[in-house]
Protein backbone atom coordinates (compact mmCIF):
# COMPACT_ATOMS: atom_id res chain seq x y z
CA UNK A 1 0.00 0.00 0.00
CA UNK A 2 1.09 3.48 -1.44
CA UNK A 3 1.91 6.33 1.28
CA UNK A 4 -1.22 8.82 0.94
CA UNK A 5 -0.26 11.89 -1.05
CA UNK A 6 -4.40 13.30 -0.36
CA UNK A 7 -5.29 14.79 2.87
CA UNK A 8 -7.93 12.60 3.47
CA UNK A 9 -8.96 14.34 6.95
CA UNK A 10 -9.85 17.67 4.46
CA UNK A 11 -11.92 15.37 1.89
CA UNK A 12 -13.75 13.78 4.80
CA UNK A 13 -14.33 16.97 6.13
CA UNK A 14 -15.70 18.36 2.48
CA UNK A 15 -18.11 15.44 2.60
CA UNK A 16 -18.87 16.00 6.02
CA UNK A 17 -18.18 11.97 7.70
CA UNK A 18 -15.91 11.96 10.59
CA UNK A 19 -13.71 9.95 10.32
CA UNK A 20 -10.99 7.61 12.92
CA UNK A 21 -7.17 8.04 13.12
CA UNK A 22 -7.28 4.29 11.85
CA UNK A 23 -9.62 4.87 8.94
CA UNK A 24 -7.47 8.21 7.78
CA UNK A 25 -4.30 6.07 7.61
CA UNK A 26 -5.93 3.11 6.16
CA UNK A 27 -8.14 5.38 3.31
CA UNK A 28 -5.16 6.90 2.36
CA UNK A 29 -2.91 3.76 1.35
CA UNK A 30 -5.76 2.23 -0.66
CA UNK A 31 -6.97 5.98 -1.59
CA UNK A 32 -3.45 6.75 -2.98
CA UNK A 33 -3.41 2.82 -5.04
CA UNK A 34 -6.66 3.57 -6.59
CA UNK A 35 -5.49 7.07 -7.88
CA UNK A 36 -2.16 5.06 -9.29
CA UNK A 37 -4.67 3.59 -11.75
CA UNK A 38 -6.95 6.33 -12.22
CA UNK A 39 -3.85 8.34 -13.55
CA UNK A 40 -3.74 5.51 -16.61
CA UNK A 41 -6.24 8.52 -18.07
CA UNK A 42 -3.62 10.48 -18.73
CA UNK A 43 -2.78 8.07 -21.59
CA UNK A 44 -5.63 8.81 -23.55
CA UNK A 45 -5.70 11.78 -26.36
CA UNK A 46 -8.79 13.45 -25.69
CA UNK A 47 -8.56 16.21 -27.54
CA UNK A 48 -11.64 17.50 -29.19
CA UNK A 49 -13.73 14.75 -27.21
CA UNK A 50 -17.17 15.77 -25.68
CA UNK A 51 -17.72 14.96 -22.31
CA UNK A 52 -20.73 12.33 -21.89
CA UNK A 53 -22.70 12.91 -18.51
CA UNK A 54 -24.60 9.80 -19.08
CA UNK A 55 -25.21 7.28 -21.88
CA UNK A 56 -28.14 8.54 -23.73
CA UNK A 57 -28.19 12.17 -25.78
CA UNK A 58 -31.50 13.39 -23.85
CA UNK A 59 -31.44 17.05 -22.44
CA UNK A 60 -33.53 19.31 -20.91
CA UNK A 61 -36.90 17.24 -20.98
CA UNK A 62 -40.08 18.62 -19.74
CA UNK A 63 -43.34 17.63 -19.44
CA UNK A 64 -46.57 18.98 -18.84
CA UNK A 65 -46.95 21.66 -16.53
CA UNK A 66 -49.82 19.95 -14.41
CA UNK A 67 -50.31 19.43 -10.76
CA UNK A 68 -50.40 16.25 -9.65
CA UNK A 69 -50.54 14.60 -6.14
CA UNK A 70 -47.73 13.73 -4.22
CA UNK A 71 -46.77 12.28 -0.75
CA UNK A 72 -48.37 14.02 1.74
CA UNK A 73 -46.52 15.43 4.80
CA UNK A 74 -47.26 12.55 6.73
CA UNK A 75 -45.49 10.44 4.46
CA UNK A 76 -42.13 12.48 4.16
CA UNK A 77 -42.04 12.70 8.14
CA UNK A 78 -42.79 9.44 8.64
CA UNK A 79 -39.00 8.00 8.53
CA UNK A 80 -37.61 11.83 10.52
CA UNK A 81 -35.84 11.19 13.59
CA UNK A 82 -36.96 14.37 15.02
CA UNK A 83 -39.94 16.50 14.08
CA UNK A 84 -42.23 19.45 15.28
CA UNK A 85 -45.28 21.19 14.26
CA UNK A 86 -45.15 19.22 10.94
CA UNK A 87 -41.78 20.27 9.79
CA UNK A 88 -38.60 18.23 10.62
CA UNK A 89 -36.37 19.50 13.81
CA UNK A 90 -32.76 19.93 13.59
CA UNK A 91 -30.47 21.81 15.87
CA UNK A 92 -29.66 25.52 16.49
CA UNK A 93 -28.23 27.41 13.17
CA UNK A 94 -28.54 30.49 13.63
CA UNK A 95 -27.74 32.39 17.00
CA UNK A 96 -30.62 35.23 18.21
CA UNK B 1 -39.51 -29.46 -7.62
CA UNK B 2 -41.03 -27.51 -5.27
CA UNK B 3 -43.07 -24.31 -6.25
CA UNK B 4 -40.62 -21.78 -5.22
CA UNK B 5 -37.44 -23.62 -7.58
CA UNK B 6 -39.51 -23.27 -10.58
CA UNK B 7 -39.81 -21.01 -13.22
CA UNK B 8 -42.15 -18.12 -13.99
CA UNK B 9 -43.74 -19.37 -17.09
CA UNK B 10 -44.27 -23.06 -15.77
CA UNK B 11 -46.23 -21.12 -12.35
CA UNK B 12 -48.10 -19.34 -14.78
CA UNK B 13 -49.16 -22.68 -16.57
CA UNK B 14 -49.90 -24.29 -13.92
CA UNK B 15 -51.91 -21.02 -12.20
CA UNK B 16 -53.69 -20.78 -15.45
CA UNK B 17 -54.59 -24.25 -15.41
CA UNK B 18 -56.32 -24.15 -12.03
CA UNK B 19 -53.58 -27.15 -10.45
CA UNK B 20 -52.62 -24.59 -8.16
CA UNK B 21 -52.87 -21.40 -6.62
CA UNK B 22 -51.08 -18.19 -5.99
CA UNK B 23 -51.61 -18.87 -2.51
CA UNK B 24 -49.60 -22.43 -2.92
CA UNK B 25 -46.63 -20.51 -4.65
CA UNK B 26 -46.12 -17.92 -1.40
CA UNK B 27 -46.91 -20.74 1.37
CA UNK B 28 -43.85 -22.33 -0.58
CA UNK B 29 -41.48 -19.40 -0.85
CA UNK B 30 -42.16 -19.19 2.99
CA UNK B 31 -41.53 -22.47 4.07
CA UNK B 32 -38.26 -22.40 1.78
CA UNK B 33 -37.05 -19.39 3.41
CA UNK B 34 -37.64 -20.80 7.18
CA UNK B 35 -36.30 -23.96 6.49
CA UNK B 36 -33.43 -22.88 4.21
CA UNK B 37 -31.79 -19.14 4.33
CA UNK B 38 -30.41 -18.74 8.03
CA UNK B 39 -28.03 -21.25 6.02
CA UNK B 40 -27.87 -19.17 2.50
CA UNK B 41 -28.85 -15.43 3.87
CA UNK B 42 -30.36 -13.83 0.75
CA UNK B 43 -33.27 -12.31 2.41
CA UNK B 44 -32.96 -9.46 5.03
CA UNK B 45 -36.75 -8.95 5.70
CA UNK B 46 -40.40 -10.36 4.46
CA UNK B 47 -43.94 -10.06 5.76
CA UNK B 48 -45.21 -13.48 4.88
CA UNK B 49 -48.84 -12.53 5.94
CA UNK B 50 -48.85 -9.36 3.64
CA UNK B 51 -47.95 -11.52 0.32
CA UNK B 52 -50.23 -13.95 1.60
CA UNK B 53 -53.04 -11.12 1.73
CA UNK B 54 -52.20 -10.31 -1.79
CA UNK B 55 -51.99 -13.87 -3.05
CA UNK B 56 -55.55 -14.19 -2.15
CA UNK B 57 -56.55 -11.22 -4.56
CA UNK B 58 -54.25 -12.37 -7.33
CA UNK B 59 -55.58 -11.35 -10.57
CA UNK B 60 -54.63 -14.34 -13.17
CA UNK B 61 -55.73 -12.93 -16.05
CA UNK B 62 -52.52 -10.81 -15.33
CA UNK B 63 -49.25 -11.67 -17.18
CA UNK B 64 -47.54 -12.06 -13.36
CA UNK B 65 -50.85 -12.70 -11.60
CA UNK B 66 -49.92 -14.25 -8.63
CA UNK B 67 -46.35 -14.66 -9.20
CA UNK B 68 -44.20 -13.50 -6.14
CA UNK B 69 -40.89 -11.74 -6.78
CA UNK B 70 -38.03 -10.84 -4.04
CA UNK B 71 -36.79 -7.51 -4.30
CA UNK B 72 -33.00 -6.02 -3.96
CA UNK B 73 -33.29 -4.11 -0.68
CA UNK B 74 -32.18 -0.78 -2.43
CA UNK B 75 -35.48 -0.46 -4.59
CA UNK B 76 -38.64 0.82 -2.46
CA UNK B 77 -42.01 -1.15 -1.59
CA UNK B 78 -44.16 0.56 0.08
CA UNK B 79 -44.99 -0.01 4.06
CA UNK B 80 -41.50 -2.25 3.79
CA UNK B 81 -38.21 -1.33 5.86
CA UNK B 82 -35.99 -0.40 2.08
CA UNK B 83 -32.01 -0.56 4.42
CA UNK B 84 -29.82 -0.41 1.42
CA UNK B 85 -27.85 -3.20 3.91
CA UNK B 86 -26.54 -0.38 5.57
CA UNK B 87 -26.91 0.39 9.64
CA UNK B 88 -27.42 3.94 8.30
CA UNK B 89 -31.34 3.03 7.32
CA UNK B 90 -31.83 -0.17 9.33
CA UNK B 91 -34.56 -0.17 11.59
CA UNK B 92 -35.61 3.31 11.19
CA UNK B 93 -36.87 3.74 7.57
CA UNK B 94 -40.14 1.97 5.70
CA UNK B 95 -40.61 3.43 2.43
CA UNK B 96 -43.24 5.64 2.13
CA UNK B 97 -44.10 5.04 -1.88
CA UNK B 98 -43.54 2.04 -4.48
CA UNK B 99 -40.67 2.55 -6.88
CA UNK B 100 -42.20 2.76 -10.45
CA UNK B 101 -40.83 -0.87 -10.71
CA UNK B 102 -42.95 -1.86 -8.22
CA UNK B 103 -45.73 -0.57 -9.12
CA UNK B 104 -45.55 -1.71 -12.61
CA UNK B 105 -44.89 -5.08 -11.07
CA UNK B 106 -48.14 -5.15 -9.19
CA UNK B 107 -49.99 -3.74 -12.01
CA UNK B 108 -48.77 -7.08 -13.84
CA UNK B 109 -50.46 -8.72 -10.83
CA UNK B 110 -46.95 -9.76 -9.20
CA UNK B 111 -46.46 -9.94 -5.51
CA UNK B 112 -42.88 -8.16 -4.45
CA UNK B 113 -42.05 -10.67 -1.69
CA UNK B 114 -39.26 -9.34 0.81
CA UNK B 115 -36.01 -8.00 0.74
CA UNK B 116 -33.01 -9.12 -0.30
CA UNK B 117 -29.30 -8.79 0.51
CA UNK B 118 -26.64 -6.32 -1.22
CA UNK B 119 -23.61 -4.89 -0.40
CA UNK B 120 -24.49 -1.76 1.01
CA UNK B 121 -25.63 0.79 -1.34
CA UNK B 122 -24.71 -1.56 -3.93
CA UNK B 123 -20.67 -0.90 -4.00
CA UNK B 124 -19.61 -4.09 -4.42
CA UNK B 125 -19.47 -6.96 -6.24
CA UNK B 126 -19.12 -9.86 -3.35
CA UNK B 127 -22.26 -8.99 -1.18
CA UNK B 128 -19.38 -8.92 1.81
CA UNK B 129 -19.80 -5.29 2.31
CA UNK B 130 -22.99 -5.55 3.38
CA UNK B 131 -23.24 -3.85 6.88
CA UNK B 132 -25.99 -6.45 7.95
CA UNK B 133 -25.19 -9.78 7.20
CA UNK B 134 -23.60 -12.57 5.17
CA UNK B 135 -24.69 -14.36 1.85
CA UNK B 136 -23.36 -17.14 1.09
CA UNK B 137 -23.49 -18.61 -3.11
CA UNK B 138 -25.75 -21.25 -3.01
CA UNK B 139 -23.83 -23.50 -5.17
CA UNK B 140 -20.68 -23.48 -3.19
CA UNK B 141 -21.08 -22.17 0.53
CA UNK B 142 -17.69 -20.60 1.14
CA UNK B 143 -17.85 -18.50 -1.95
CA UNK B 144 -18.89 -15.02 -2.08
CA UNK B 145 -22.70 -14.86 -4.12
CA UNK B 146 -20.72 -12.19 -6.38
CA UNK B 147 -22.84 -8.26 -6.25
CA UNK B 148 -23.82 -6.42 -5.33
CA UNK B 149 -27.15 -7.98 -5.92
CA UNK B 150 -26.07 -11.43 -4.06
CA UNK B 151 -28.94 -11.92 -2.04
CA UNK B 152 -31.50 -11.65 -5.03
CA UNK B 153 -29.17 -13.59 -7.21
CA UNK B 154 -28.47 -16.58 -3.88
CA UNK B 155 -32.25 -16.62 -3.55
CA UNK B 156 -33.08 -17.68 -7.09
CA UNK B 157 -30.13 -19.82 -7.41
CA UNK B 158 -31.09 -21.03 -4.07
CA UNK B 159 -34.42 -21.76 -5.24
CA UNK B 160 -36.32 -20.01 -2.08
CA UNK B 161 -38.44 -18.18 -4.75
CA UNK B 162 -38.91 -18.44 -8.29
CA UNK B 163 -37.38 -14.89 -9.53
CA UNK B 164 -35.99 -11.59 -7.99
CA UNK B 165 -34.87 -7.93 -8.86
CA UNK B 166 -31.68 -6.83 -8.75
CA UNK B 167 -29.37 -2.97 -9.89
CA UNK B 168 -26.93 -2.89 -12.10
CA UNK B 169 -24.76 0.18 -12.09
CA UNK B 170 -21.34 -1.54 -12.87
CA UNK B 171 -22.24 -5.78 -13.20
CA UNK B 172 -23.97 -5.85 -9.72
CA UNK B 173 -26.81 -8.19 -11.83
CA UNK B 174 -24.87 -10.16 -14.38
CA UNK B 175 -21.84 -10.93 -11.91
CA UNK B 176 -24.12 -12.29 -8.99
CA UNK B 177 -26.09 -14.23 -12.07
CA UNK B 178 -22.68 -15.51 -13.25
CA UNK B 179 -21.65 -16.41 -9.95
CA UNK B 180 -24.45 -18.15 -8.94
CA UNK B 181 -25.58 -19.81 -11.91
CA UNK B 182 -29.05 -17.85 -12.99
CA UNK B 183 -29.63 -15.72 -15.37
CA UNK B 184 -29.36 -11.96 -14.73
CA UNK B 185 -30.57 -8.99 -17.30
CA UNK B 186 -29.32 -5.09 -17.61
CA UNK B 187 -31.20 -3.27 -19.41
CA UNK B 188 -30.03 -0.63 -21.28
CA UNK B 189 -29.93 3.23 -19.39
CA UNK B 190 -33.49 4.50 -19.58
CA UNK B 191 -35.27 1.18 -20.16
CA UNK B 192 -36.67 1.05 -16.81
CA UNK B 193 -37.43 3.69 -14.85
CA UNK B 194 -34.65 4.33 -11.43
CA UNK B 195 -37.99 5.96 -9.43
CA UNK B 196 -37.70 4.48 -6.19
CA UNK B 197 -34.29 2.66 -6.45
CA UNK B 198 -31.67 4.28 -3.92
CA UNK B 199 -29.74 6.47 -6.16
CA UNK B 200 -25.92 5.06 -6.64
CA UNK B 201 -24.77 6.18 -9.81
CA UNK B 202 -27.35 7.66 -11.62
CA UNK B 203 -25.77 7.87 -14.62
CA UNK B 204 -25.25 4.35 -14.59
CA UNK B 205 -28.02 2.77 -12.49
CA UNK B 206 -30.61 0.33 -13.85
CA UNK B 207 -32.91 -1.91 -12.41
CA UNK B 208 -33.03 -5.51 -14.36
CA UNK B 209 -34.07 -9.52 -13.50
CA UNK B 210 -32.97 -12.50 -12.14
CA UNK B 211 -34.66 -15.76 -13.39
CA UNK B 212 -34.00 -19.42 -13.91
CA UNK B 213 -34.52 -18.94 -17.36
CA UNK B 214 -34.21 -16.12 -20.21
CA UNK B 215 -37.79 -16.58 -20.71
CA UNK B 216 -39.10 -15.30 -17.09
CA UNK B 217 -36.26 -12.57 -17.89
CA UNK B 218 -38.44 -11.54 -20.85
CA UNK B 219 -41.33 -11.75 -19.14
CA UNK B 220 -40.37 -9.01 -16.24
CA UNK B 221 -38.75 -6.82 -18.62
CA UNK B 222 -41.96 -6.62 -20.80
CA UNK B 223 -43.72 -5.85 -16.81
CA UNK B 224 -40.55 -3.52 -15.95
CA UNK B 225 -39.70 -1.34 -19.35
CA UNK B 226 -41.25 2.28 -20.30
CA UNK B 227 -41.15 5.86 -19.71
CA UNK B 228 -42.29 7.25 -16.82
CA UNK B 229 -42.38 11.17 -16.41
CA UNK B 230 -41.25 10.92 -12.77
CA UNK B 231 -37.78 9.49 -13.91
CA UNK B 232 -36.54 12.49 -16.68
CA UNK B 233 -33.70 9.62 -18.06
CA UNK B 234 -35.85 6.83 -18.85
CA UNK B 235 -36.65 6.50 -22.48
CA UNK B 236 -40.43 6.48 -23.83
CA UNK B 237 -39.65 4.05 -26.58
CA UNK B 238 -42.08 1.87 -27.16
CA UNK B 239 -42.14 -1.63 -25.57
CA UNK B 240 -42.46 -4.85 -27.96
CA UNK B 241 -43.18 -8.02 -26.66
CA UNK B 242 -39.61 -9.74 -25.60
CA UNK B 243 -40.70 -12.79 -25.41
CA UNK B 244 -41.60 -12.73 -28.96
CA UNK B 245 -38.93 -14.38 -30.93
CA UNK B 246 -37.15 -15.51 -28.16
CA UNK B 247 -36.79 -18.98 -30.08
CA UNK B 248 -35.93 -18.15 -33.30
CA UNK B 249 -32.04 -19.14 -32.75
CA UNK B 250 -28.74 -17.33 -33.86
CA UNK B 251 -28.92 -18.36 -37.47
CA UNK B 252 -27.88 -15.12 -39.63
CA UNK B 253 -26.60 -13.07 -36.68
CA UNK B 254 -23.25 -11.96 -36.59
CA UNK B 255 -21.50 -11.83 -32.66
CA UNK B 256 -18.25 -10.68 -31.76
CA UNK B 257 -15.51 -11.60 -29.76
CA UNK B 258 -13.57 -8.54 -28.59
CA UNK B 259 -10.38 -9.17 -28.63
CA UNK B 260 -9.36 -7.06 -25.26
CA UNK B 261 -11.64 -8.73 -23.28
CA UNK B 262 -9.39 -12.19 -24.09
CA UNK B 263 -6.26 -10.69 -22.66
CA UNK B 264 -4.33 -11.50 -19.79
CA UNK B 265 -5.98 -12.14 -16.47
CA UNK B 266 -8.66 -14.34 -17.61
CA UNK B 267 -8.92 -18.07 -16.37
CA UNK B 268 -8.18 -20.01 -19.49
CA UNK B 269 -11.37 -22.54 -18.16
CA UNK B 270 -13.36 -19.43 -18.50
CA UNK B 271 -12.00 -18.95 -22.01
CA UNK B 272 -12.40 -22.24 -22.70
CA UNK B 273 -16.14 -22.57 -22.22
CA UNK B 274 -16.66 -19.13 -23.87
CA UNK B 275 -15.10 -19.67 -26.96
CA UNK B 276 -16.61 -23.63 -27.19
CA UNK B 277 -20.21 -21.55 -26.62
CA UNK B 278 -19.34 -19.43 -29.47
CA UNK B 279 -18.35 -22.68 -32.01
CA UNK B 280 -21.54 -23.76 -31.00
CA UNK B 281 -23.49 -20.40 -31.64
CA UNK B 282 -21.48 -20.90 -35.28
CA UNK B 283 -22.74 -24.45 -35.79
CA UNK B 284 -26.55 -22.94 -35.33
CA UNK B 285 -25.38 -20.88 -38.15
CA UNK B 286 -23.90 -17.61 -35.83
CA UNK B 287 -21.04 -15.74 -37.38
CA UNK B 288 -18.75 -15.09 -35.51
CA UNK B 289 -16.11 -12.40 -35.68
CA UNK B 290 -13.22 -11.03 -34.11
CA UNK B 291 -13.74 -7.30 -32.89
CA UNK B 292 -12.38 -4.71 -30.56
CA UNK B 293 -12.89 -2.36 -27.99
CA UNK B 294 -9.58 -0.11 -28.12
CA UNK B 295 -10.45 1.88 -24.76
CA UNK B 296 -11.58 -1.27 -23.02
CA UNK B 297 -8.10 -0.93 -19.98
CA UNK B 298 -9.67 2.55 -19.74
CA UNK B 299 -12.73 1.46 -18.29
CA UNK B 300 -11.91 0.53 -14.97
CA UNK B 301 -10.54 4.39 -14.23
CA UNK B 302 -12.89 5.88 -16.10
CA UNK B 303 -15.85 4.26 -13.46
CA UNK B 304 -14.21 4.62 -10.23
CA UNK B 305 -13.95 7.93 -11.32
CA UNK B 306 -17.63 8.66 -12.36
CA UNK B 307 -19.01 6.27 -10.24
CA UNK B 308 -18.25 7.63 -6.61
CA UNK B 309 -18.41 10.94 -7.77
CA UNK B 310 -22.23 10.86 -8.55
CA UNK B 311 -22.11 8.29 -5.37
CA UNK B 312 -21.02 11.24 -2.89
CA UNK B 313 -23.09 13.75 -4.45
CA UNK B 314 -26.35 11.07 -4.16
CA UNK B 315 -25.42 10.12 -0.65
CA UNK B 316 -25.17 13.26 0.60
CA UNK B 317 -28.93 13.04 1.75
CA UNK B 318 -28.48 10.56 3.85
CA UNK B 319 -27.47 13.55 7.22
CA UNK B 320 -29.45 12.42 9.53
CA UNK B 321 -32.08 14.67 9.42
CA UNK B 322 -35.22 13.65 7.13
CA UNK B 323 -34.75 9.67 7.80
CA UNK B 324 -32.22 7.01 9.09
CA UNK B 325 -29.31 7.36 11.75
CA UNK B 326 -29.06 10.54 13.54
CA UNK B 327 -26.41 10.83 16.54
CA UNK B 328 -27.72 11.53 19.89
CA UNK B 329 -27.49 15.04 21.01
CA UNK B 330 -25.05 16.55 18.32
CA UNK B 331 -23.59 20.00 19.47
CA UNK B 332 -24.33 21.70 16.28
CA UNK B 333 -25.45 21.12 12.96
CA UNK B 334 -22.11 19.89 11.95
CA UNK B 335 -21.81 17.30 14.31
CA UNK B 336 -25.31 16.00 13.24
CA UNK B 337 -23.63 15.59 9.60
CA UNK B 338 -20.35 14.50 10.30
CA UNK B 339 -21.13 12.20 13.39
CA UNK B 340 -24.83 10.35 12.42
CA UNK B 341 -22.78 9.28 8.53
CA UNK B 342 -19.50 8.29 10.52
CA UNK B 343 -21.55 5.81 12.59
CA UNK B 344 -24.26 4.83 9.96
CA UNK B 345 -22.05 3.91 6.94
CA UNK B 346 -19.47 1.10 6.32
CA UNK B 347 -15.67 1.44 5.31
CA UNK B 348 -16.42 0.90 2.12
CA UNK B 349 -19.08 3.69 1.22
CA UNK B 350 -16.76 5.87 3.59
CA UNK B 351 -14.38 5.15 0.93
CA UNK B 352 -15.82 5.61 -2.24
CA UNK B 353 -17.73 8.83 -0.83
CA UNK B 354 -14.12 9.97 0.04
CA UNK B 355 -12.85 8.97 -3.74
CA UNK B 356 -15.72 11.03 -5.08
CA UNK B 357 -15.75 14.18 -3.08
CA UNK B 358 -11.99 14.24 -3.89
CA UNK B 359 -12.08 13.58 -7.85
CA UNK B 360 -14.85 16.82 -7.75
CA UNK B 361 -12.99 18.88 -5.34
CA UNK B 362 -11.91 22.13 -6.61
CA UNK B 363 -8.76 22.00 -8.43
CA UNK B 364 -9.02 18.36 -9.60
CA UNK B 365 -12.52 18.41 -11.10
CA UNK B 366 -10.92 19.03 -14.74
CA UNK B 367 -8.04 16.55 -14.75
CA UNK B 368 -10.24 13.55 -13.43
CA UNK B 369 -14.00 14.21 -13.59
CA UNK B 370 -13.83 16.08 -17.02
CA UNK B 371 -11.60 13.67 -18.25
CA UNK B 372 -13.18 11.00 -17.11
CA UNK B 373 -16.45 11.97 -19.13
CA UNK B 374 -14.26 12.42 -22.35
CA UNK B 375 -13.08 9.29 -22.23
CA UNK B 376 -16.50 7.36 -21.12
CA UNK B 377 -17.19 8.99 -24.71
CA UNK B 378 -14.21 7.20 -26.48
CA UNK B 379 -15.87 3.82 -24.76
CA UNK B 380 -19.39 5.26 -25.79
CA UNK B 381 -18.33 4.86 -29.41
CA UNK B 382 -16.46 1.55 -29.46
CA UNK B 383 -19.32 0.15 -28.69
CA UNK B 384 -21.31 2.36 -31.77
CA UNK B 385 -18.54 1.37 -34.00
CA UNK B 386 -18.70 -2.68 -33.42
CA UNK B 387 -22.45 -2.42 -33.31
CA UNK B 388 -22.49 -1.47 -36.74
CA UNK B 389 -20.67 -4.85 -37.82
CA UNK B 390 -22.15 -6.99 -35.22
CA UNK B 391 -25.59 -7.75 -33.33
CA UNK B 392 -24.35 -8.74 -30.49
CA UNK B 393 -21.14 -9.27 -28.37
CA UNK B 394 -19.84 -12.32 -26.71
CA UNK B 395 -17.86 -11.81 -23.59
CA UNK B 396 -16.99 -12.87 -20.10
CA UNK B 397 -18.39 -11.82 -17.12
CA UNK B 398 -15.84 -11.89 -14.89
CA UNK B 399 -12.18 -12.80 -14.96
CA UNK B 400 -12.63 -16.24 -12.54
CA UNK B 401 -14.97 -17.96 -10.53
CA UNK B 402 -16.92 -16.80 -7.27
CA UNK B 403 -13.53 -16.54 -5.45
CA UNK B 404 -13.53 -17.43 -1.93
CA UNK B 405 -15.06 -15.30 0.87
CA UNK B 406 -12.25 -12.50 2.22
CA UNK B 407 -10.32 -12.95 -0.59
CA UNK B 408 -9.93 -9.33 -1.50
CA UNK B 409 -10.41 -7.89 1.90
CA UNK B 410 -8.42 -5.30 2.71
CA UNK B 411 -7.41 -4.41 -1.16
CA UNK B 412 -10.31 -2.17 -2.95
CA UNK B 413 -8.42 -1.91 -6.21
CA UNK B 414 -8.02 -5.53 -6.59
CA UNK B 415 -11.71 -5.68 -6.51
CA UNK B 416 -12.19 -3.24 -8.87
CA UNK B 417 -10.30 -4.39 -11.22
CA UNK B 418 -12.74 -7.42 -11.56
CA UNK B 419 -15.47 -5.35 -12.66
CA UNK B 420 -13.61 -5.23 -15.78
CA UNK B 421 -15.88 -6.92 -18.19
CA UNK B 422 -19.33 -5.35 -17.26
CA UNK B 423 -18.74 -1.62 -16.15
CA UNK B 424 -18.56 -0.24 -19.53
CA UNK B 425 -21.99 -1.67 -20.68
CA UNK B 426 -23.09 0.71 -18.09
CA UNK B 427 -20.51 3.84 -19.36
CA UNK B 428 -21.76 3.04 -22.49
CA UNK B 429 -25.58 2.24 -21.89
CA UNK B 430 -25.79 -0.55 -23.42
CA UNK B 431 -27.97 -4.22 -22.68
CA UNK B 432 -26.34 -6.95 -21.31
CA UNK B 433 -27.58 -10.66 -19.93
CA UNK B 434 -25.48 -12.97 -18.11
CA UNK B 435 -26.51 -17.19 -18.76
CA UNK B 436 -25.18 -20.04 -17.10
CA UNK B 437 -22.82 -22.21 -18.83
CA UNK B 438 -21.50 -25.30 -17.73
CA UNK B 439 -20.44 -24.90 -14.63
CA UNK B 440 -16.33 -25.01 -14.29
CA UNK B 441 -15.18 -27.69 -11.12
CA UNK B 442 -18.46 -27.10 -9.87
CA UNK B 443 -18.63 -23.34 -9.64
CA UNK B 444 -21.35 -21.59 -11.67
CA UNK B 445 -19.92 -19.31 -14.86
CA UNK B 446 -22.18 -17.15 -17.10
CA UNK B 447 -21.21 -15.74 -20.57
CA UNK B 448 -21.98 -11.72 -20.79
CA UNK B 449 -23.99 -11.03 -24.05
CA UNK B 450 -24.12 -7.40 -24.69
CA UNK B 451 -26.16 -5.31 -27.30
CA UNK B 452 -26.62 -2.12 -28.85
CA UNK B 453 -29.18 -0.06 -27.01
CA UNK B 454 -32.15 -0.91 -26.55
CA UNK B 455 -31.04 -3.80 -28.38
CA UNK B 456 -32.53 -6.19 -25.47
CA UNK B 457 -34.67 -8.28 -27.97
CA UNK B 458 -31.45 -9.47 -29.92
CA UNK B 459 -29.37 -10.80 -26.51
CA UNK B 460 -32.47 -12.45 -25.24
CA UNK B 461 -33.10 -14.32 -27.99
CA UNK B 462 -28.88 -15.51 -28.24
CA UNK B 463 -29.27 -16.19 -24.46
CA UNK B 464 -31.93 -18.54 -24.96
CA UNK B 465 -29.89 -20.13 -27.80
CA UNK B 466 -27.28 -20.32 -25.40
CA UNK B 467 -29.61 -21.81 -23.08
CA UNK B 468 -31.00 -24.25 -25.16
CA UNK B 469 -27.65 -25.86 -25.90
Amino acid sequence: MAESHIDVRYVANLARINLSDEEVARFGGQLEDIMKHIEKLSEVNIEGIAPSAHANDLSNRVRADIPVPSLPPKGFLQNAPDQANNQLRVPKVVDA
Amino acid sequence: MSLAASSLSSLRRQLTSGKISARDIVEDVIAQISSRDGDIGAFLSHNGEAALAAAEKADLSLPLGGLPIGIKDNINVEGHPCTCASKFLKDSYTSPYDATAITKLKAAGAIPFGKTNLDEFAMGSSTENSGLQTTQNPAAPGHIPGGSSGGSAAAVAARLIPAALGSDTGGSIRQPASHCGVVGLKPSYGRISRYGLVAFGSSLDQIGPLTHTVEDSALLLNALAGGDPRDSTSLNDPVPDYTEGLDSGVSGMKLGLPKEYFADGLCPKIRERIESTAKKLESQGAEIVEISLPHTEYAVATYYIIAPAEASSNLSRFDGVRYGNRTENPEDMLALYTDSREAGFGSEVKRRIILGTYVLSSGYYDAYYLRAQKVRTLIRRDFQEAFEKVDAILTPVAPETAPKMGSASGDPLKHYLADIYTISANLAGNCGISVPLEPIDGLPVGLQILGPHLGEKKILRCARAVEAG
